[in-house]
């Protein structure tokens, strides 16, 4: 069996969860291996996160380079090509720096590339056989690999839990002098913050959240009037902030913000796992959504097939009128 | 500036209930709405601003069959100069590496400035565009959101990172960036655009025109292979309320004040 190799995402010396669930996913690939943890990076930061992966992983890589003290994709996948055997396995995360790292690393590996896994069944013969979605998640893929000259993989955020395991003490190898100078005709400049909005989705215990299903820019109105009735304040998806129809500030998920209200209601959208991953804390999910079919109802705790643009504006009635008798 | 967008027709996932078909070996398409592929639309329409600003053709080149041809004439109506359709049986089973081996021979073909993919499409990949730079030895970046064109061949581009943060770089020309969505506001096209270029010639290359053998594309040479779909077995999934309307609202009512959502 090819050795496993973990690639971690840290910042600021903190290691991101995925490092374990990547762990995870290396041992349903292979029970009896241990994967090999590597991190790039430069100064203080780099040593202050290999040194906290030492309770779970018996070998870390340190990459160590000035060039590396931003993750550059173009970069790291340079370095990473001076370290790695031959006919290895490499698995990231499925987010926005293993999407860059990853095909790319793949041509250049020689190896086999399959993204967004949600599940390992494991290895038969050369074949790695894993689960992926398609069509943003309403069907399911059986997916063969043939890994016999290594394979490149990138697992879905939360799709794995971290194993428990009791600690180790792990030891840290010092690869920075295989890599050299690293130069890429992409440079990182700068990282800019997202714009903060006229309100701030972040704090409300109920929110009323938009997607596709709004259809167009005049029914946002319908979702803010029952935010207003109800005291919330209106969220989106992704498409609804793609159609310029509300402001990114308002936009839940991976690439947005993410909340933590008591209640979130999911109207016209479809569910996508960028989008699950801004809703934490198990708010009570209410889905309100005209495909049956639709991922979110899989999320959700309450379902409710019908159209949100005639199911919204009678809940809005409801709602004033519960209130016109409360206040007599 | 010389742009080519890689684009793709694509089931359409928001108008179309996506069921297997009987034998379970792919999803029932008899019935579905196909369109470009959302992310490449805006692929697109971002060519074409850029054009606009700094003068140029845009390209629009499909690996595909022939029903795709309706989506190089769509993405041409927008404006786009030229539309190349991409189409060999020999092609048929290759994985993303495949479809980037197909792409690569192509662009050397011609001489292009910047090449253009969508994020992703609807398998979720997002792996063509990072496979392709890497085949052409091009610099890359993936889930760009800005595009700024420098002097000296070079541009200035955002990639869309967590949180809606946006990390900026500068990029040498020629390279490869996928495109996300909500860059711009893809330009409407009507019915009479498309009759437009409906007469417009559509040149195909095959594998021989691009000097490409079955040791590299297709299925022989794919490492990754689709065995089925299929629909995962629900977890516990939603209480689905079945009640009429007036009915599933007093619930949603009595729950939503339930968990502390109405004081």
């Amino acid at each position: 069996m090819a050795r496993i190799f973990t690639y971690i995402v840290h910042k600021g010396g903190v290691v991101d969860d995925s490092a374990f669930e990547l762990a995870a996913s290396a041992r349903k690939i292979d029970a009896a291996t241990s994967p090999t943890a590597i991190l790039t990076g430069w100064g203080a930061d780099l040593d202050v996160a290999c040194n906290a992966l030492r309770a779970s992983y018996a070998e870390i890589w340190k990459i160590a380079n000035e060039a590396l003290a931003y993750p550059n994709a173009e970069l790291v996948r340079k370095a990473l090509l001076k370290v790695l055997p031959s006919n290895s396995i490499v698995l990231l995360p499925h987010q926005h720096f293993g999407m860059d790292l990853a095909p790319g690393l793949s041509i250049k590996t020689d190896s086999a590339f399959v993204s967004d896994v949600l599940e390992i069944a494991g290895v038969v013969g050369a074949d790695l056989n894993v689960v992926r979605q398609e069509f943003g998640g309403q069907v399911s893929a059986h997916v063969r690999c043939d890994i016999s000259s290594g394979a490149v993989v990138t697992i879905r955020p939360a799709a794995f839990k971290p194993l428990e395991c009791p600690p180790i003490s792990g030891a840290v190898i010092d690869k920075s002098s295989d890599v050299g100078a690293l130069v890429s005709g992409r440079r990182y400049l700068e990282t800019v913050a997202a714009e903060a909005g006229d309100v701030d989705i972040t704090k409300y215990n109920v929110l009323v959240s938009i997607g596709r299903g709004i259809q167009e820019k005049e029914n946002v109105a319908i979702a803010q009037e029952l935010a207003d009735a109800m005291g919330a304040a209106v969220s989106c998806s992704r498409p609804v902030v793609d159609a310029k129809w509300m402001e990114k500030s308002r936009q839940v998920g991976s690439s947005g913000k993410t909340v933590k209200p008591k209640v979130y209601l999911a109207c016209g959208i479809s569910g996508s796992f960028q989008h699950l991953a801004g809703i934490k804390g198990s708010p009570f999910l209410i889905a309100i959504n005209k495909n049956p079919k639709a991922p979110i109802f899989q999320a959700a705790d309450v379902g409710i097939v019908d159209d949100i643009l005639e199911f919204l504006p009678e809940l809005t009635s409801k709602v004033r009128e519960m209130r016109t008798v409360a206040t007599k | 500036m010389e742009i080519l967008v890689c684009v793709r027709r694509v089931p359409d996932t928001s108008e179309n209930e996506i069921e297997l078909n009987r034998a379970g070996d792919d999803i029932e398409r008899d019935e579905l709405v196909y369109s470009i592929n959302e992310p490449d639309n805006y692929a697109v329409e971002e060519a074409l601003q850029i054009v606009a600003r700094v003068g140029g053709n845009v390209t629009v080149a499909t690996v595909g069959g022939d029903d795709d041809e309706e989506i190089l004439r769509r993405e041409m109506a927008m404006g786009a100069n030229h539309g190349v359709l991409i189409a060999d049986a020999a092609f048929n089973g290759s994985d993303g590496r495949g479809i980037a081996t197909i792409l690569k021979a192509f662009v050397q073909k011609g001489h292009y400035d910047l090449i253009l993919t969508g994020v992703q499409a609807e398998d979720g990949g997002a792996q063509v565009g990072g496979m392709l730079a890497a085949l052409l030895d091009y610099p890359f970046a993936s889930l760009v959101n800005s595009i700024e064109v420098l002097e000296g061949k070079k541009l200035k581009i955002s990639r869309e990172i967590e949180g809606g943060n946006k990390e900026m770089n500068e990029i040498d020309l020629p390279c490869v960036l996928s495109i996300q969505t909500g860059i711009n506001e893809p330009r409407y096209v009507g019915m009479r655009g498309i009759r437009q270029v409906a007469a417009v010639p559509i040149p195909t290359f095959g594998a021989s025109d691009l000097g490409l053998g079955a040791s590299v594309v297709g299925e022989a040479a794919a490492k990754v292979h689709r065995v089925d779909y299929f629909i995962p077995a629900l977890g516990k999934g939603a209480e689905i309320l079945h009640g009429t309307r007036e009915e599933n609202i007093d619930k949603v009512l009595e729950l939503v004040a339930a968990k502390g959502g109405l004081k």
